[in-house]
């Protein structure tokens, strides 16, 4: 199983917090195509160009990153702190 | 190299925090220190008050390893950030970044360095409450990129 968590603006377009999945494919950037194909809110906030960030187990990781089992990975806007 | 790294709902105490950094000992020659503090204004609109989110775990990791790659670039004796989450409002203090060094030089770049790259690599997301009544995340800004892009790669 993987966790994956959305944070801010990400969270309230698409309604959802937190989604635990039971299959998952290699790569950070394959999964968030698979998101944006479940249409609607998930097809525009995770659009090719649209800014979105993302970690895996709390480590910035870009597209090509690979997810194992177990991992959390989180999807974000960019970050506005400081 | 002295590290204290905290994410806090509670207020951020500037002087309680800036007492212990000043007090490192008789090799530092200088401190410099950043406080980042809530305006009023922002994107055309009068802000009354803003919630900050954060990405708890990642964020205090986030802010360690931003703090690592400071002491790996300069010599510097202690880091000091201390940043909010939660309801702030007008004036209070957002995040503290104290650096001392034996030398200037290398706390002013290392407390410019460590806010740039918070700036871009530290997961917190401001969200406004406007004087019109409405309330709106805060866009992240080309000119903080750019300005972490500027320090070039590890």
């Amino acid at each position: 199983m993987i966790r994956v968590r959305y944070f801010a603006s990400l969270r309230e377009r698409l309604g959802t917090a937190d989604e635990t999945l039971a299959e998952w494919p290699v790569t950070v950037g394959e999964l968030r195509d698979r998101l944006a194909a479940r249409g609607g809110a998930w097809a525009e906030a995770f659009a090719a160009g649209r800014p979105v960030l993302a970690a895996v187990n709390q480590d910035m990781a870009g597209p090509a990153q690979q997810i194992a089992d177990g991992d959390e990975i989180g999807f974000f806007p960019p970050v506005t702190g400081g | 190299m002295n590290v204290e790294i905290r994410v806090q709902a509670e207020p951020l105490d500037v002087a309680a925090e800036m007492a212990p950094v000043l007090a490192v000992g008789p090799s530092v020659g200088g401190v410099v220190s950043f406080v980042g503090l809530m305006r009023d204004f922002n994107a055309g609109e009068r802000v009354l008050g803003m919630t900050l989110e954060h990405y708890p775990g990642m964020t205090e990791k986030a802010l360690a390893g931003i703090v690592d790659e400071a002491g790996r670039r300069w010599d510097l004796a202690a880091v000091r950030v201390v940043h909010r989450v939660g309801e702030l409002g007008p004036q209070d203090p957002i995040v503290l970044v104290a650096v001392a060094s034996a030398h200037r030089g290398e706390a002013f770049r290392a407390a410019e360095f460590i806010m740039d790259y918070l700036k871009t690599r530290a997961p917190f997301w401001k969200r406004e409450r406007t004087a019109a009544g409405g309330s709106r995340w805060v866009e992240a800004r080309a000119s903080d990129a750019d300005a972490a892009a500027a320090w070039g790669e590890a």
